[in-house]
């Protein structure tokens, strides 16, 4: 596919570094020369230095022949133009844009065709925040991702000692929650995927990929972590973009506090929030941490723009008593350092935002792709189309699908039932097919299982 | 200070007010009540003071200035005061004197309606028109006074809309220009008061009554045509109808003029101070019903709870219409009536007090500062409706929290050192000062039987008042007249 990237922040330089490895041709635009050095050194990729939103510039970039373009530099105004002039005069099939102002993006008129033609908005501090409110609403999950419009859902969690699941087989499991219809698809152990089966014993620290539908999953969680109560009180550090509108989305139902060194910040958060408490002061100030009782605190996240500094208040946090503690981190290198460690979630904003912009490369009917274990594993939801003499997938059953190894299936949504997969269960057309696949090199072989023959058409 | 402008438009505003004699001389001519001669002479009288006035510097139109404005406001008020006292100087029944007449007077035009007079069933039909006509005049022009002027001037209620961000319910200037939000306003003022004439009509008052109540009704002044009051009619229907009518006047006119604009009464409920206005009301009226109830002094609990409900909404909002003598009842409610006319209406409507969205600010002011105790480091902004609200603005709402009180005290100590007894003089500045009317001990019925230095303190008051005391004490002060 032929991309042009708008914007080599961090956004868009993550998410060249992730699509330049899947045989993709990419463009990567900038106004800063210095800054597309540095990338174009390290990856297989064309540079262009200009005003991203410039015809000349699109048209050096390659727009006139490329499949999709992602604008994604700081100005919601340049991404916008620029999408506009992609379509005008380039007739680029796929837009996607980041927009981050609500103001905007609450007028979804603005973005039809004839006004704003921009196909898929995305809004990275939105995803994340999401991403964080899901964490928060299922205590003790590592990752929640939805798939269906949320009919599905897909948790992963970290086997413990006092959790129900050690020390027991599947199909243990299976007799002690009768009534859940649910399924454990994928068990990373020290780093490695294993393709459970029923005799599969659960391990300390195993991390537990469940999917079941959105209603039973809370359920489920509250049957397997007995012992975890729900979260009540929140206290965010760093009252920025993600902080302000993650407390803003929490404030109705959990007694929430934000930290902010800032003072004219802190005042704006102050004057924006309705109920939650704004604190001027620093997150690893321990003084003030133990003031406002950190120690009966449910979920401390820290979401500043320095990932140094999330991760060294947090772990004060965890240390002065703290539940679970969470932290923003942007560098990958030091998710895998601190993660299991005293931090209990570490939030990688790439991966949030990775998992968007995925779905609309992958070939074949693929609507949502989730991005798992830092990138490493894939979570997609296939439309299955075509009839069983056009489709690799329609009409078979699952054993006899042509799988490769890594990847398994593990719930199908067929209209608006959630059924979770069996070696028996026969795919319908227009079924959507919920799969892992644990190593990226094989994504491929999956997209070419849900494209439809050349009959079909 | 430009003498000459202020000179000319008191000028203009004196020949415009001489013409509001003449409903009352009509209805002499009717009835032949034997006012046609008072009246018609007022009217000459108080034209040609306006014509000397203006005829001078009738040429001069330099731009008012903001200092000026001050002086235009408070003479306006002052001026038609006492002018419009003049009819009731020169009938001869009621026979009053220059002191009784001016007190009516202001009474009328600030919307307070405490009255001198006695036996009102009895007094001709012009005189009784007149008096509520001055209320609803006095009501129209506070409805500018405070929607349109006071802002400019940087005083007042409604500063603190002005202080809001514009949003899609509530638009701070209510259209870009003052003519054009005096005149939207003055629509909708009338308006009200047809229909609440209508109402009382049709609920059974005499077309004279219905007019006339429906004067005193919307300007929230509280003037009637009968010594009884409402009491007069001892119909539930027209107490009703007056409820409706008082509590709809005490609303800010600003909120009319949206819900009228949007046809929609969302308007009110977003609206913080209409809530609060709203809660009080029905506090004052429970309380009062539920204490009824303990004191068992009602045979009657639907009776105790009808009585309370026109009194709360009658007194609180500072009307000042009563059906029972509330003064008589027992324990503190008489009190606890007093005191919620105090906080009083909203801003921007026509009814007296501090005002709602007052004391709204200084309670959220004081739960801060409890707050802030239990979170020392915690950033707390003052907030109506979400909107934060300027330090600015807080500062000023204390500002004149402090005066109000500091007037009231001075003013207190002046009333009892002209004799009059704690309860009297506590009860008749409490409805002087908050332009609600009836009081307690003497003045419960009637302000005749006071003594005329008294008189003259509280027409100070009822002034004070009015015009949310800056815009008054403004003119006392040395550096507003120093070059």
């Amino acid at each position: 596919m032929k991309i042009i990237i708008l914007g080599a922040g961090q956004v868009g330089a993550s998410v060249a570094a992730n699509l330049v490895n899947e045989d993709n041709d990419i463009t990567l635009v900038d106004i800063n020369p210095v800054a597309l050095q540095l990338i174009s050194e390290r990856y297989d990729l064309r540079t262009i230095t200009g005003v991203a939103s410039h015809p000349s510039v699109l048209a050096k970039a390659g727009a006139k022949d490329a499949d999709m373009i992602l604008a994604v530099t700081n100005s919601d105004e340049v991404n916008m133009i620029a999408c506009q002039v992609a379509y005008t005069l380039f007739h680029t099939p796929t837009k996607i844009a980041r927009i981050r102002e609500i103001e905007y993006l609450k007028n979804t008129a603005l973005f039809s065709q004839e006004a704003l033609p921009i196909d898929v908005l995305i809004s990275p501090e939105q995803l994340v925040t999401d991403y964080i409110e899901r964490l928060i609403s299922h205590p003790g999950a590592l990752q929640v991702v939805d798939f269906a419009d949320g009919k599905a859902q897909m948790v992963a969690l970290k086997a413990s000692y006092s959790g129900m699941l050690v020390g027991h087989s599947l199909r243990d499991l299976k007799t002690q929650l009768t009534g859940i219809e649910y399924k454990i698809f994928i068990i990373y152990r020290n780093g490695q995927a294993i393709i459970p089966n029923g005799d599969t014993v659960i391990e300390t620290n195993d991390e537990i990929f469940l999917i079941s539908s959105q209603k039973s999953m809370r359920q489920l969680l509250q049957l397997i972590r007995n012992k975890e109560k729900p979260y009540k009180s929140i206290m965010i550090a760093g009252g920025g973009n993600i902080g302000l509108r993650l407390a803003e989305s929490l404030e109705n139902k959990y007694k929430v506090k934000l930290l902010e060194l800032d003072p004219a910040k802190a005042r704006f958060a102050s004057e924006t929030l309705k109920s939650t408490i704004v604190l001027n002061g620093d997150a690893a100030d321990e003084e003030l941490l133990i003031e406002e009782d950190i120690d009966k605190t449910d979920v401390f996240c820290a979401l500043t723009n320095a990932d140094e500094a999330n991760i060294i208040s947090s772990m004060l946090a965890k240390r002065l008593g703290a539940r679970k503690v969470m932290a923003l981190i942007n560098r990958a290198a030091y998710v895998d350092l601190v993660q299991s460690n005293t931090i209990d979630i570490a939030i990688s904003p790439q991966e949030a935002t990775i998992g968007s912009l995925l779905a609309h490369i992958r070939k074949g009917d693929v609507v949502v792709v989730h991005a798992l274990r830092r990138g490493s594993a894939e979570a997609i939801e296939a439309i299955a189309h075509g009839n069983e003499s056009s489709s690799k997938v329609v009409g078979k059953a699952i054993m006899d699908i042509n799988l490769p190894q890594s990847a398994t299936i593990g719930a199908i949504v067929r209209g608006d039932e959630v059924l979770m997969a069996k070696k028996r269960t026969v795919i319908e057309a227009d079924d959507h097919i919920i799969l892992i696949v644990s190593d990226k090199k094989h994504v491929a072989e999956v997209e070419a299982l849900f494209q439809v023959g050349i009959t079909f058409l | 200070m430009q003498l000459a402008v202020i000179q000319r438009i008191l000028g203009i505003l004196l020949s415009l007010f001489s013409l509001t004699m003449f409903p009352p001389l009509a209805i002499s001519i009717v009835s032949s009540d034997g006012t046609f001669v008072p009246f018609l002479s007022a009217f000459a009288l108080i034209l040609s003071i306006g014509l000397a006035l203006w005829f001078p510097v009738r040429n001069i139109k330099n731009e008012l200035r903001l200092r000026d404005g001050f002086v235009v406001v408070v003479l306006f008020w002052v001026g038609l005061g006492i002018t419009g006292s003049v009819p009731l100087i020169l009938a001869s029944i009621p026979d009053l004197s220059i002191t009784d007449a001016i007190f009516e007077s202001i009474s009328g035009l600030t919307t307070t309606g405490a009255t001198i007079l006695t036996g009102i069933d009895h007094l001709p039909k012009s005189i009784l028109f007149y008096r509520q006509e001055l209320q609803w005049l006095g009501g129209m022009g506070i409805i500018v006074l405070a929607v349109a002027i006071l802002p400019m001037l940087g005083i007042g209620g409604m500063q603190l809309y002005r202080a809001e961000t514009p949003g899609p319910v509530k638009d701070t200037k209510l259209t870009p220009r003052i003519t054009e939000t005096a005149k939207a306003l003055w629509y909708i003022y009338l308006s009200m008061t047809i229909v609440c004439a209508l109402a009382y009509w049709l609920a059974g008052m005499s077309v004279f009554d219905a007019i006339s109540h429906s004067f005193a009704t919307i300007s929230i002044g509280g003037f009637s045509t009968h010594d009884a009051s409402m009491g007069y009619f001892d119909s539930d229907l027209i107490e009703s109808v007056a409820v409706f009518f008082m509590f709809f006047s005490g609303i800010n006119f600003s909120l009319h003029f949206i819900a009228w604009g949007n046809t929609s009464i969302k308007p009110y409920w977003h609206d913080a101070e209409f809530r609060t206005y709203l809660s009080i009301l029905l506090f004052v009226c429970v309380t009062c019903a539920l204490y009824h109830f303990l004191a068992n002094d009602y045979e009657n609990i639907g009776n105790a709870i009808k009585d309370s409900l026109f009194q709360a909404v009658s007194i609180a909002t500072t009307t000042g219409f009563t059906t029972t003598e509330y003064q008589s009842w027992p324990g503190f409610i008489p009190l606890l009536l007093l005191f919620s006319s105090f906080v009083g209406a909203c801003a921007g409507s026509t009814g007296g007090g501090i005002k709602v969205i007052r004391i709204l600010l200084i309670f959220k002011q004081g739960m801060r500062e409890i707050k802030r105790l239990i979170h020392p480091n915690a950033i707390f902004i003052i907030k109506i409706g979400n909107k934060p609200i300027p330090e600015r603005i807080i500062e000023a709402v204390w500002g004149f929290f402090a005066a109000y009180i500091a007037i009231f005290v001075f003013l207190l100590l002046a009333l009892m050192a002209t004799e009059l007894d704690q309860v009297t003089a506590f009860s008749a500045l409490a409805a002087c000062i908050n332009n609600l009317g009836p009081g307690l001990g003497k003045v419960s019925q009637h302000y005749g039987d006071i003594n005329d230095v008294a008189k003259w303190i509280l027409c100070f008051a009822m002034l004070l008042g009015r015009l949310e005391i800056f815009t008054l004490l403004v003119l006392f002060t040395p550096t507003f007249w120093r070059r």
